[in-house]
Protein backbone atom coordinates (compact mmCIF):
# COMPACT_ATOMS: atom_id res chain seq x y z
CA UNK A 1 0.00 0.00 0.00
CA UNK A 2 2.72 2.38 1.14
CA UNK A 3 4.39 1.45 -2.13
CA UNK A 4 1.38 1.44 -4.10
CA UNK A 5 0.74 5.27 -2.52
CA UNK A 6 4.38 6.31 -2.94
CA UNK A 7 4.02 5.76 -6.69
CA UNK A 8 1.23 7.62 -7.30
CA UNK A 9 1.88 10.22 -5.23
CA UNK A 10 5.15 10.15 -7.85
CA UNK A 11 3.22 9.57 -10.63
CA UNK A 12 1.19 12.78 -9.70
CA UNK A 13 4.89 14.65 -9.23
CA UNK A 14 6.06 13.45 -12.01
CA UNK A 15 2.67 14.79 -13.90
CA UNK A 16 2.74 17.96 -12.09
CA UNK A 17 6.71 18.51 -13.17
CA UNK A 18 5.54 17.19 -16.78
CA UNK A 19 2.67 20.03 -17.40
CA UNK A 20 4.89 22.71 -15.14
CA UNK A 21 8.01 21.97 -17.74
CA UNK A 22 5.40 21.92 -20.79
CA UNK A 23 3.91 25.61 -19.62
CA UNK A 24 7.45 26.63 -19.70
CA UNK A 25 8.44 25.46 -22.91
CA UNK A 26 4.99 26.85 -24.39
CA UNK A 27 5.58 30.75 -22.63
CA UNK A 28 9.00 30.11 -24.05
CA UNK A 29 7.41 29.34 -27.06
CA UNK A 30 5.83 32.32 -27.51
CA UNK A 31 8.32 34.78 -26.10
CA UNK A 32 10.28 33.36 -29.10
CA UNK A 33 7.57 34.09 -31.50
CA UNK A 34 6.52 37.38 -30.08
CA UNK A 35 10.17 37.67 -30.14
CA UNK A 36 10.39 37.00 -34.00
CA UNK A 37 7.09 39.06 -34.80
CA UNK A 38 8.67 41.88 -33.12
CA UNK A 39 11.73 41.73 -35.11
CA UNK A 40 9.83 41.37 -38.36
CA UNK A 41 7.70 44.48 -37.34
CA UNK A 42 10.72 45.92 -36.36
CA UNK A 43 11.98 46.22 -39.91
CA UNK A 44 8.56 45.77 -41.74
CA UNK A 45 7.98 49.60 -40.42
CA UNK A 46 11.39 50.54 -41.11
CA UNK A 47 11.40 49.32 -44.93
CA UNK A 48 10.09 52.43 -46.55
CA UNK A 49 12.78 54.45 -45.12
CA UNK A 50 15.61 51.58 -46.03
CA UNK A 51 14.22 51.86 -49.63
CA UNK A 52 14.50 55.31 -50.34
CA UNK A 53 17.76 55.31 -48.52
CA UNK A 54 19.30 52.36 -50.08
CA UNK A 55 18.38 54.20 -53.87
CA UNK A 56 19.42 57.87 -52.66
CA UNK A 57 21.94 57.93 -50.17
CA UNK A 58 23.92 54.39 -49.65
CA UNK A 59 24.07 53.48 -53.26
CA UNK A 60 25.57 57.07 -54.10
CA UNK A 61 27.75 57.09 -51.19
CA UNK A 62 29.29 53.69 -52.50
CA UNK A 63 29.70 55.46 -55.97
CA UNK A 64 31.26 58.40 -54.37
CA UNK A 65 33.68 56.35 -52.65
CA UNK A 66 34.71 54.21 -55.83
CA UNK A 67 34.87 57.85 -57.62
CA UNK A 68 37.66 59.13 -54.54
CA UNK A 69 39.97 56.39 -55.89
CA UNK A 70 39.55 57.28 -59.63
CA UNK A 71 40.55 60.40 -61.46
CA UNK A 72 37.65 61.73 -63.74
CA UNK A 73 37.29 64.03 -66.65
CA UNK A 74 35.34 66.90 -66.72
CA UNK A 75 31.96 65.24 -67.59
CA UNK A 76 32.52 63.05 -64.89
CA UNK A 77 33.76 59.75 -66.72
CA UNK A 78 35.95 57.39 -64.68
CA UNK A 79 39.92 58.19 -66.53
CA UNK A 80 42.48 56.72 -64.00
CA UNK A 81 42.52 54.92 -61.47
CA UNK A 82 43.92 57.07 -58.79
CA UNK A 83 44.67 54.93 -56.11
CA UNK A 84 45.19 57.17 -53.06
CA UNK A 85 46.58 60.28 -54.49
CA UNK A 86 43.14 62.38 -54.07
CA UNK A 87 43.62 61.50 -50.12
CA UNK A 88 47.21 62.44 -50.03
CA UNK A 89 47.26 65.30 -52.07
CA UNK A 90 44.37 67.06 -49.92
CA UNK A 91 46.79 66.02 -46.74
CA UNK A 92 49.53 67.24 -48.73
CA UNK A 93 48.90 70.57 -49.24
CA UNK A 94 48.78 70.77 -45.04
CA UNK A 95 48.38 74.49 -44.65
CA UNK A 96 45.45 75.38 -47.17
CA UNK A 97 43.67 71.91 -45.77
CA UNK A 98 43.77 73.65 -41.75
CA UNK A 99 42.68 76.83 -43.01
CA UNK A 100 39.43 75.51 -44.35
CA UNK A 101 39.80 72.93 -41.36
CA UNK A 102 39.94 76.18 -39.20
CA UNK A 103 37.31 78.01 -40.68
CA UNK A 104 35.00 75.46 -40.33
CA UNK A 105 35.36 74.82 -36.94
CA UNK A 106 34.82 78.54 -36.05
CA UNK A 107 31.80 78.84 -38.08
CA UNK A 108 30.39 75.84 -36.11
CA UNK A 109 31.63 77.89 -32.80
CA UNK A 110 30.49 81.28 -33.70
CA UNK A 111 27.11 79.58 -34.48
CA UNK A 112 25.94 76.56 -32.36
CA UNK A 113 26.29 77.98 -28.89
CA UNK A 114 24.71 81.18 -29.52
CA UNK A 115 21.98 79.74 -31.97
CA UNK A 116 20.90 77.44 -29.38
CA UNK A 117 21.24 79.69 -25.74
CA UNK A 118 19.37 82.91 -27.69
CA UNK A 119 16.27 80.19 -28.56
CA UNK A 120 16.55 78.52 -25.41
CA UNK A 121 16.25 82.05 -23.78
CA UNK A 122 13.42 83.04 -25.88
CA UNK A 123 11.37 79.65 -25.34
CA UNK A 124 11.84 79.08 -21.83
CA UNK A 125 10.15 83.21 -21.75
CA UNK A 126 7.60 83.35 -23.81
CA UNK A 127 6.38 79.07 -23.95
CA UNK A 128 3.83 80.20 -21.01
CA UNK A 129 0.07 80.86 -21.46
CA UNK A 130 0.45 85.12 -21.13
CA UNK A 131 -0.70 88.25 -23.21
CA UNK A 132 0.61 88.58 -26.40
CA UNK A 133 2.86 85.75 -26.17
CA UNK A 134 1.41 84.13 -29.25
CA UNK A 135 2.57 87.38 -31.24
CA UNK A 136 6.00 86.96 -29.87
CA UNK A 137 6.05 83.24 -30.94
CA UNK A 138 4.93 84.19 -34.56
CA UNK A 139 7.89 86.66 -34.65
CA UNK A 140 10.36 84.26 -33.55
CA UNK A 141 9.55 81.52 -35.36
CA UNK A 142 9.74 83.23 -38.21
CA UNK A 143 13.03 82.64 -39.69
CA UNK A 144 12.67 79.76 -40.01
CA UNK A 145 10.87 80.63 -43.79
CA UNK A 146 13.63 82.29 -44.43
CA UNK A 147 16.41 80.14 -47.10
CA UNK A 148 19.72 80.55 -47.80
CA UNK A 149 18.87 82.06 -51.24
CA UNK A 150 16.31 84.73 -49.78
CA UNK A 151 18.29 85.14 -46.10
CA UNK A 152 21.57 86.40 -48.20
CA UNK A 153 19.65 88.45 -51.00
CA UNK A 154 18.21 90.56 -48.06
CA UNK A 155 22.01 90.45 -45.57
CA UNK A 156 23.87 91.59 -48.80
CA UNK A 157 22.07 94.52 -48.62
CA UNK A 158 22.02 95.09 -45.41
CA UNK A 159 25.51 94.11 -45.21
CA UNK A 160 26.95 97.14 -48.01
CA UNK A 161 29.93 99.00 -47.06
CA UNK A 162 28.29 102.26 -47.33
CA UNK A 163 24.41 102.11 -48.42
CA UNK A 164 24.22 99.28 -46.19
CA UNK A 165 21.44 99.16 -42.83
CA UNK A 166 23.86 97.88 -40.54
CA UNK A 167 27.06 100.36 -41.14
CA UNK A 168 23.88 103.33 -40.77
CA UNK A 169 22.88 101.93 -37.37
CA UNK A 170 26.90 101.91 -36.42
CA UNK A 171 26.90 105.17 -37.64
CA UNK A 172 23.80 106.82 -35.74
CA UNK A 173 26.02 104.91 -32.60
CA UNK A 174 29.40 107.03 -33.82
CA UNK A 175 30.99 103.82 -34.27
CA UNK A 176 33.12 103.75 -37.41
CA UNK A 177 31.74 101.30 -39.95
CA UNK A 178 32.91 97.86 -40.72
CA UNK A 179 33.34 96.28 -43.55
CA UNK A 180 31.56 93.10 -42.92
CA UNK A 181 32.17 91.17 -45.78
CA UNK A 182 35.29 92.56 -47.09
CA UNK A 183 37.23 92.17 -43.85
CA UNK A 184 38.75 89.05 -43.65
CA UNK A 185 39.00 89.42 -39.73
CA UNK A 186 34.80 90.15 -40.02
CA UNK A 187 33.80 87.77 -42.92
CA UNK A 188 33.25 84.57 -41.24
CA UNK A 189 31.53 86.74 -38.02
CA UNK A 190 29.14 88.73 -40.50
CA UNK A 191 28.07 85.38 -42.14
CA UNK A 192 27.70 83.34 -38.32
CA UNK A 193 25.71 86.57 -37.64
CA UNK A 194 22.96 85.84 -40.55
CA UNK A 195 23.34 82.22 -40.20
CA UNK A 196 22.75 82.74 -36.65
CA UNK A 197 19.30 84.89 -37.18
CA UNK A 198 18.23 82.11 -40.26
CA UNK A 199 18.20 79.04 -37.67
CA UNK A 200 16.67 81.08 -35.13
CA UNK A 201 12.93 80.14 -36.26
CA UNK A 202 13.91 76.31 -36.08
CA UNK A 203 15.99 76.29 -32.86
CA UNK A 204 12.41 77.97 -31.45
CA UNK A 205 10.39 75.89 -32.95
CA UNK A 206 12.01 72.89 -31.74
CA UNK A 207 12.71 74.29 -27.94
CA UNK A 208 8.66 75.44 -28.32
CA UNK A 209 7.69 72.36 -29.07
CA UNK A 210 9.87 70.41 -26.05
CA UNK A 211 8.47 72.92 -23.50
CA UNK A 212 5.15 72.44 -24.57
CA UNK A 213 5.96 68.38 -24.19
CA UNK A 214 6.30 68.83 -20.51
CA UNK A 215 3.48 67.95 -18.28
CA UNK A 216 1.68 70.97 -16.92
CA UNK A 217 1.23 69.32 -13.21
CA UNK A 218 5.17 70.52 -13.53
CA UNK A 219 4.81 73.87 -14.13
CA UNK A 220 2.09 74.06 -11.80
CA UNK A 221 4.10 72.51 -9.34
CA UNK A 222 7.19 75.32 -10.27
CA UNK A 223 4.70 78.08 -9.27
CA UNK A 224 3.51 77.01 -6.06
CA UNK A 225 7.16 76.30 -4.68
CA UNK A 226 8.29 79.14 -6.64
CA UNK A 227 11.71 79.13 -6.57
CA UNK A 228 12.23 82.17 -9.24
CA UNK A 229 12.16 81.92 -12.97
CA UNK A 230 16.01 81.26 -13.55
CA UNK A 231 16.65 78.74 -11.03
CA UNK A 232 13.11 76.88 -12.44
CA UNK A 233 14.59 77.34 -15.36
CA UNK A 234 17.92 75.66 -15.74
CA UNK A 235 17.45 73.41 -12.33
CA UNK A 236 13.92 71.74 -13.63
CA UNK A 237 13.26 72.53 -17.34
CA UNK A 238 16.82 72.15 -18.54
CA UNK A 239 17.00 68.28 -17.39
CA UNK A 240 13.36 67.51 -18.27
CA UNK A 241 14.54 69.66 -21.93
CA UNK A 242 17.41 67.43 -22.17
CA UNK A 243 16.49 64.92 -24.64
CA UNK A 244 15.41 67.82 -27.15
CA UNK A 245 18.25 69.82 -26.52
CA UNK A 246 20.65 67.01 -27.32
CA UNK A 247 18.70 66.40 -30.60
CA UNK A 248 19.35 70.55 -31.51
CA UNK A 249 22.84 70.09 -30.62
CA UNK A 250 23.38 67.44 -32.70
CA UNK A 251 21.47 68.61 -35.82
CA UNK A 252 22.54 72.22 -35.64
CA UNK A 253 26.65 70.69 -35.30
CA UNK A 254 25.97 69.03 -38.32
CA UNK A 255 24.19 71.36 -40.11
CA UNK A 256 27.33 73.71 -39.37
CA UNK A 257 29.80 71.53 -40.67
CA UNK A 258 27.52 71.59 -44.17
CA UNK A 259 26.52 75.44 -44.33
CA UNK A 260 27.12 77.07 -47.98
CA UNK A 261 24.19 78.29 -49.77
CA UNK A 262 25.03 81.85 -47.47
CA UNK A 263 28.76 81.17 -47.83
CA UNK A 264 28.56 80.94 -51.38
CA UNK A 265 26.43 83.95 -52.13
CA UNK A 266 28.02 86.14 -49.73
CA UNK A 267 31.25 85.71 -49.97
CA UNK A 268 32.12 82.75 -51.92
CA UNK A 269 34.95 81.64 -49.50
CA UNK A 270 36.78 84.70 -49.22
CA UNK A 271 38.20 87.53 -48.69
CA UNK A 272 41.57 85.57 -48.16
CA UNK A 273 39.70 82.22 -47.90
CA UNK A 274 38.72 83.51 -44.19
CA UNK A 275 35.14 81.85 -45.13
CA UNK A 276 36.32 79.09 -47.28
CA UNK A 277 34.43 76.30 -45.25
CA UNK A 278 34.93 72.44 -45.97
CA UNK A 279 32.02 72.07 -48.33
CA UNK A 280 33.02 75.47 -49.87
CA UNK A 281 35.75 73.93 -51.33
CA UNK A 282 34.50 70.50 -51.93
CA UNK A 283 32.02 72.57 -53.94
CA UNK A 284 35.00 74.33 -55.82
CA UNK A 285 36.87 71.12 -56.39
CA UNK A 286 33.83 69.33 -57.95
CA UNK A 287 32.02 71.73 -60.00
CA UNK A 288 34.31 74.42 -60.28
CA UNK A 289 37.26 72.49 -61.23
CA UNK A 290 35.41 69.54 -62.49
CA UNK A 291 37.75 67.46 -59.89
CA UNK A 292 35.06 64.81 -58.95
CA UNK A 293 37.30 62.12 -58.02
CA UNK A 294 39.28 64.54 -55.44
CA UNK A 295 36.18 66.40 -54.29
CA UNK A 296 34.60 62.66 -53.56
CA UNK A 297 37.39 62.77 -51.51
CA UNK A 298 37.69 65.84 -49.83
CA UNK A 299 33.46 65.06 -49.32
CA UNK A 300 34.47 61.93 -47.59
CA UNK A 301 37.06 63.56 -45.55
CA UNK A 302 34.21 65.73 -44.11
CA UNK A 303 31.92 63.23 -43.55
CA UNK A 304 34.37 61.02 -40.95
CA UNK A 305 34.84 64.16 -39.39
CA UNK A 306 31.57 64.60 -38.67
CA UNK A 307 30.85 60.94 -37.68
CA UNK A 308 33.34 61.14 -35.39
CA UNK A 309 32.33 64.62 -33.97
CA UNK A 310 28.28 63.05 -34.01
CA UNK A 311 29.69 59.53 -32.20
CA UNK A 312 31.57 61.95 -29.37
CA UNK A 313 28.70 63.36 -28.56
CA UNK A 314 26.78 60.73 -28.30
CA UNK A 315 28.95 58.67 -26.22
CA UNK A 316 29.92 61.57 -23.82
CA UNK A 317 26.42 63.88 -23.50
CA UNK A 318 23.81 60.99 -24.09
CA UNK A 319 24.54 59.89 -20.35
CA UNK A 320 23.41 63.05 -19.14
CA UNK A 321 20.00 62.94 -21.21
CA UNK A 322 17.46 62.58 -18.91
CA UNK A 323 14.60 60.55 -20.33
CA UNK A 324 11.31 60.27 -19.13
CA UNK B 1 5.00 96.25 -7.24
CA UNK B 2 8.03 94.54 -8.25
CA UNK B 3 6.43 92.02 -9.95
CA UNK B 4 4.61 94.29 -12.37
CA UNK B 5 8.00 95.39 -12.48
CA UNK B 6 9.99 93.01 -14.11
CA UNK B 7 6.85 91.78 -16.12
CA UNK B 8 7.39 95.13 -17.57
CA UNK B 9 11.46 94.60 -17.88
CA UNK B 10 10.57 91.15 -19.66
CA UNK B 11 8.17 92.53 -21.65
CA UNK B 12 10.32 95.60 -23.05
CA UNK B 13 13.05 92.47 -23.57
CA UNK B 14 10.97 90.74 -25.86
CA UNK B 15 9.86 93.37 -27.72
CA UNK B 16 13.65 94.74 -28.89
CA UNK B 17 14.33 91.15 -29.55
CA UNK B 18 11.36 90.76 -31.51
CA UNK B 19 12.12 93.93 -33.36
CA UNK B 20 15.55 92.89 -34.08
CA UNK B 21 14.55 89.54 -35.45
CA UNK B 22 12.01 90.88 -37.49
CA UNK B 23 13.74 93.71 -38.99
CA UNK B 24 15.92 91.87 -41.79
CA UNK B 25 11.83 90.89 -43.12
CA UNK B 26 10.69 94.43 -42.71
CA UNK B 27 13.17 95.69 -44.36
CA UNK B 28 12.67 93.46 -47.34
CA UNK B 29 9.09 93.76 -47.47
CA UNK B 30 9.12 97.97 -46.61
CA UNK B 31 11.88 98.40 -49.56
CA UNK B 32 9.90 95.80 -52.02
CA UNK B 33 7.16 99.20 -51.92
CA UNK B 34 9.60 102.09 -52.30
CA UNK B 35 10.59 104.30 -55.66
CA UNK B 36 14.39 103.05 -56.56
CA UNK B 37 14.74 107.21 -55.72
CA UNK B 38 13.60 106.20 -52.25
CA UNK B 39 15.31 103.16 -51.55
CA UNK B 40 18.65 104.87 -52.40
CA UNK B 41 17.69 108.02 -50.12
CA UNK B 42 20.15 109.31 -47.43
CA UNK B 43 19.34 108.98 -44.69
CA UNK B 44 17.77 105.76 -45.35
CA UNK B 45 13.73 105.67 -45.25
CA UNK B 46 12.48 103.28 -43.08
CA UNK B 47 9.48 102.94 -44.48
CA UNK B 48 7.89 103.48 -48.29
CA UNK B 49 6.50 107.32 -48.86
CA UNK B 50 3.18 105.41 -50.30
CA UNK B 51 2.51 101.92 -51.36
CA UNK B 52 4.41 102.03 -55.00
CA UNK B 53 3.49 98.32 -56.77
CA UNK B 54 5.22 98.88 -59.70
CA UNK B 55 8.76 96.82 -58.29
CA UNK B 56 6.08 93.61 -58.29
CA UNK B 57 4.58 94.46 -61.67
CA UNK B 58 8.13 94.47 -63.02
CA UNK B 59 9.18 91.32 -61.23
CA UNK B 60 6.17 89.23 -62.35
CA UNK B 61 6.72 90.47 -65.92
CA UNK B 62 10.28 89.24 -65.76
CA UNK B 63 9.72 85.70 -64.29
CA UNK B 64 6.68 83.51 -64.64
CA UNK B 65 6.12 83.68 -60.90
CA UNK B 66 2.98 82.36 -61.02
CA UNK B 67 3.56 79.22 -61.97
CA UNK B 68 7.08 78.59 -60.14
CA UNK B 69 5.32 79.06 -56.87
CA UNK B 70 2.48 76.44 -57.87
CA UNK B 71 5.48 73.99 -58.61
CA UNK B 72 6.81 74.72 -55.26
CA UNK B 73 4.01 73.90 -53.76
CA UNK B 74 3.14 70.66 -55.51
CA UNK B 75 6.72 69.52 -54.60
CA UNK B 76 6.53 70.81 -50.96
CA UNK B 77 3.67 69.16 -50.07
CA UNK B 78 4.27 65.83 -51.52
CA UNK B 79 8.10 65.59 -49.75
CA UNK B 80 5.96 66.17 -46.49
CA UNK B 81 3.29 64.22 -47.34
CA UNK B 82 6.04 61.21 -47.75
CA UNK B 83 8.44 62.33 -44.90
CA UNK B 84 5.73 61.97 -42.17
CA UNK B 85 4.91 58.77 -43.29
CA UNK B 86 8.15 57.22 -44.05
CA UNK B 87 9.27 59.01 -40.33
CA UNK B 88 6.85 58.02 -37.93
CA UNK B 89 7.02 54.62 -38.47
CA UNK B 90 10.37 54.22 -38.27
CA UNK B 91 10.41 56.47 -35.19
CA UNK B 92 8.08 54.21 -33.67
CA UNK B 93 9.81 51.21 -34.72
CA UNK B 94 13.32 52.89 -32.93
CA UNK B 95 10.93 53.75 -29.85
CA UNK B 96 8.83 51.08 -28.84
CA UNK B 97 9.63 47.60 -30.82
CA UNK B 98 12.30 45.48 -29.33
CA UNK B 99 14.03 43.98 -32.28
CA UNK B 100 17.18 42.50 -33.27
CA UNK B 101 19.71 44.93 -34.56
CA UNK B 102 18.08 48.39 -33.43
CA UNK B 103 20.97 49.83 -32.13
CA UNK B 104 22.58 49.23 -35.06
CA UNK B 105 20.12 49.82 -37.71
CA UNK B 106 19.98 53.23 -35.59
CA UNK B 107 22.78 54.61 -35.88
CA UNK B 108 23.01 53.51 -39.49
CA UNK B 109 20.28 55.87 -39.83
CA UNK B 110 21.82 58.20 -37.82
CA UNK B 111 25.36 58.39 -39.91
CA UNK B 112 23.17 59.06 -43.15
CA UNK B 113 22.04 62.41 -41.65
CA UNK B 114 26.02 63.23 -41.73
CA UNK B 115 26.27 61.86 -45.00
CA UNK B 116 27.02 65.84 -47.08
CA UNK B 117 25.06 66.28 -49.81
CA UNK B 118 28.26 66.71 -52.20
CA UNK B 119 28.77 63.23 -51.90
CA UNK B 120 25.55 61.89 -53.12
CA UNK B 121 24.41 64.87 -55.36
CA UNK B 122 26.48 63.87 -58.35
CA UNK B 123 24.86 59.76 -58.15
CA UNK B 124 21.66 61.24 -58.00
CA UNK B 125 22.21 63.51 -60.68
CA UNK B 126 23.44 60.59 -62.73
CA UNK B 127 20.60 58.20 -61.32
CA UNK B 128 17.27 60.53 -61.61
CA UNK B 129 18.86 61.56 -65.46
CA UNK B 130 19.25 57.66 -66.38
CA UNK B 131 15.43 57.54 -65.37
CA UNK B 132 13.70 60.01 -67.21
CA UNK B 133 13.14 62.34 -64.48
CA UNK B 134 14.67 65.27 -65.23
CA UNK B 135 12.13 68.15 -65.56
CA UNK B 136 9.38 65.99 -63.64
CA UNK B 137 7.75 66.17 -60.14
CA UNK B 138 8.93 62.71 -59.58
CA UNK B 139 12.34 64.16 -60.03
CA UNK B 140 12.23 66.54 -57.69
CA UNK B 141 10.08 64.83 -54.77
CA UNK B 142 11.15 61.05 -54.46
CA UNK B 143 14.66 61.42 -53.72
CA UNK B 144 13.45 63.73 -50.74
CA UNK B 145 10.25 61.05 -49.37
CA UNK B 146 12.99 59.98 -45.95
CA UNK B 147 14.84 61.87 -43.79
CA UNK B 148 16.81 60.63 -40.85
CA UNK B 149 16.58 64.59 -39.57
CA UNK B 150 12.42 63.30 -39.29
CA UNK B 151 13.36 59.73 -38.07
CA UNK B 152 15.39 61.18 -34.99
CA UNK B 153 13.46 64.10 -34.07
CA UNK B 154 10.02 61.90 -33.88
CA UNK B 155 12.11 59.07 -32.25
CA UNK B 156 12.75 61.54 -29.15
CA UNK B 157 9.56 62.88 -29.20
CA UNK B 158 8.28 59.04 -28.80
CA UNK B 159 11.06 59.08 -26.18
CA UNK B 160 9.58 61.23 -23.73
CA UNK B 161 6.07 59.55 -24.01
CA UNK B 162 4.78 57.90 -21.18
CA UNK B 163 5.94 54.57 -21.43
CA UNK B 164 3.61 53.08 -19.29
CA UNK B 165 0.48 54.00 -21.50
CA UNK B 166 2.14 52.04 -24.79
CA UNK B 167 3.10 48.79 -22.32
CA UNK B 168 -0.61 48.87 -20.64
CA UNK B 169 -1.86 48.76 -24.61
CA UNK B 170 0.34 46.24 -25.93
CA UNK B 171 -0.36 43.50 -22.73
CA UNK B 172 -4.04 44.07 -23.73
CA UNK B 173 -3.27 42.48 -26.91
CA UNK B 174 -2.67 45.38 -29.44
CA UNK B 175 -0.66 44.59 -32.20
CA UNK B 176 2.27 47.31 -32.96
CA UNK B 177 0.15 48.60 -35.97
CA UNK B 178 -3.24 49.43 -33.54
CA UNK B 179 -0.86 51.04 -30.88
CA UNK B 180 1.10 52.89 -33.76
CA UNK B 181 -2.10 54.13 -34.88
CA UNK B 182 -4.92 54.69 -32.20
CA UNK B 183 -1.97 55.61 -29.35
CA UNK B 184 0.94 57.12 -30.69
CA UNK B 185 0.12 59.18 -33.74
CA UNK B 186 -2.90 61.15 -31.81
CA UNK B 187 0.16 61.88 -28.94
CA UNK B 188 2.27 62.59 -31.31
CA UNK B 189 0.02 65.53 -33.17
CA UNK B 190 2.36 68.53 -31.82
CA UNK B 191 5.39 66.97 -33.16
CA UNK B 192 3.86 65.87 -36.59
CA UNK B 193 2.80 69.17 -36.76
CA UNK B 194 6.46 70.50 -36.31
CA UNK B 195 8.01 67.92 -38.39
CA UNK B 196 5.41 68.77 -41.17
CA UNK B 197 5.88 72.57 -41.02
CA UNK B 198 9.26 72.09 -41.10
CA UNK B 199 9.53 70.08 -43.80
CA UNK B 200 7.16 71.52 -46.13
CA UNK B 201 9.10 74.74 -45.20
CA UNK B 202 12.56 73.16 -45.89
CA UNK B 203 11.19 71.96 -49.50
CA UNK B 204 10.09 75.14 -50.57
CA UNK B 205 13.71 76.38 -49.64
CA UNK B 206 15.61 73.75 -51.63
CA UNK B 207 17.97 75.14 -54.10
CA UNK B 208 20.98 73.30 -55.49
CA UNK B 209 18.69 70.40 -56.68
CA UNK B 210 15.88 71.91 -58.49
CA UNK B 211 18.91 74.21 -59.96
CA UNK B 212 20.40 70.72 -61.25
CA UNK B 213 17.31 68.81 -62.69
CA UNK B 214 15.32 71.36 -64.07
CA UNK B 215 15.96 73.01 -67.04
CA UNK B 216 12.67 74.29 -68.58
CA UNK B 217 10.04 76.80 -66.60
CA UNK B 218 7.19 74.60 -66.69
CA UNK B 219 8.91 72.59 -63.78
CA UNK B 220 11.43 75.16 -62.20
CA UNK B 221 10.29 76.31 -57.91
CA UNK B 222 10.23 79.45 -56.71
CA UNK B 223 13.97 79.68 -55.58
CA UNK B 224 15.36 79.47 -59.00
CA UNK B 225 12.73 82.38 -60.13
CA UNK B 226 14.35 84.57 -57.29
CA UNK B 227 18.42 83.29 -58.57
CA UNK B 228 17.15 84.08 -62.36
CA UNK B 229 16.62 87.84 -60.72
CA UNK B 230 19.65 87.42 -58.90
CA UNK B 231 21.44 87.10 -62.15
CA UNK B 232 19.51 90.09 -63.69
CA UNK B 233 22.27 92.69 -64.69
CA UNK B 234 20.58 95.63 -62.12
CA UNK B 235 18.82 97.61 -60.38
CA UNK B 236 17.18 98.86 -57.69
CA UNK B 237 17.11 97.06 -54.05
CA UNK B 238 12.93 97.18 -54.27
CA UNK B 239 12.90 95.15 -57.59
CA UNK B 240 14.74 92.35 -55.86
CA UNK B 241 13.06 92.74 -52.66
CA UNK B 242 9.76 92.39 -54.23
CA UNK B 243 10.85 88.89 -55.62
CA UNK B 244 11.82 87.92 -52.13
CA UNK B 245 8.87 89.33 -50.67
CA UNK B 246 6.48 87.28 -53.06
CA UNK B 247 8.84 84.25 -52.36
CA UNK B 248 8.49 84.41 -48.77
CA UNK B 249 4.90 85.42 -48.51
CA UNK B 250 3.30 81.91 -48.91
CA UNK B 251 6.00 80.06 -46.53
CA UNK B 252 4.68 83.39 -43.79
CA UNK B 253 1.19 82.49 -44.09
CA UNK B 254 2.21 79.08 -44.10
CA UNK B 255 3.59 79.47 -40.79
CA UNK B 256 0.90 81.68 -39.30
CA UNK B 257 -1.38 78.49 -40.00
CA UNK B 258 1.24 75.84 -39.07
CA UNK B 259 1.99 77.63 -35.61
CA UNK B 260 -1.73 77.60 -34.84
CA UNK B 261 -1.79 73.79 -36.23
CA UNK B 262 1.04 73.57 -33.50
CA UNK B 263 -0.83 74.93 -30.68
CA UNK B 264 -4.13 72.95 -31.31
CA UNK B 265 -2.17 69.52 -31.91
CA UNK B 266 -0.33 70.61 -28.55
CA UNK B 267 -3.54 71.12 -26.40
CA UNK B 268 -5.09 67.70 -27.44
CA UNK B 269 -2.00 66.13 -26.57
CA UNK B 270 -1.75 67.74 -23.32
CA UNK B 271 -5.60 66.49 -22.21
CA UNK B 272 -4.51 63.40 -20.59
CA UNK B 273 -6.19 60.65 -19.62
Amino acid sequence: MDSAQSLQSAHAGHTAHAAGALRASRTLRSLRSIKRRDNFTGYLFLLPCFAFFGVFLFYPLAKSVYLSFQITNPRGEVAAYAGLDNYASLFASGAAFLATLKATVLFTLYTVPAGIVIALVLAVMTHAKRPAMKAFQYAFSLPVVISAGTGAAIWILLFHPSAGMLNYFLGLLHLKPVFWLADPKWALVSVSMMTVWMNLGFNYIVLLGGLRGISDDIYDSLKLDGPGPFRSAFGVLIPLLSPTLFFLLIVSVIGAFQTFGQIHILTKGGPMDSTNVMVYRIYQEAFVNFRFGSGSAQALVLFAVILALTLAQFFWLEKKVHYQ
Amino acid sequence: MSSKWSAGVRYLFLMLCALAVLYPILFAFSNAFMTPEESQAYPPAMFPSRLYLRNFADVLGLVPIGRFLLNSLVVSAVIMAGQLVTASLAAYAFAFVPFRGKNAVFFLFLSTMMIPWEVTIIPNYLTVKSWGWMDSYAGLTIPFLASTFGIFLLRQFFLQMPKELIEAARMDGCGHLRVFAIIVLPLARPALATLGVYVFLNAWNQYLWPLLITNTDTKRTVQIGISMLKWEEFISYGLLLAGVSLVLLPSLLLLALGLKQLVRGITAGAVKG
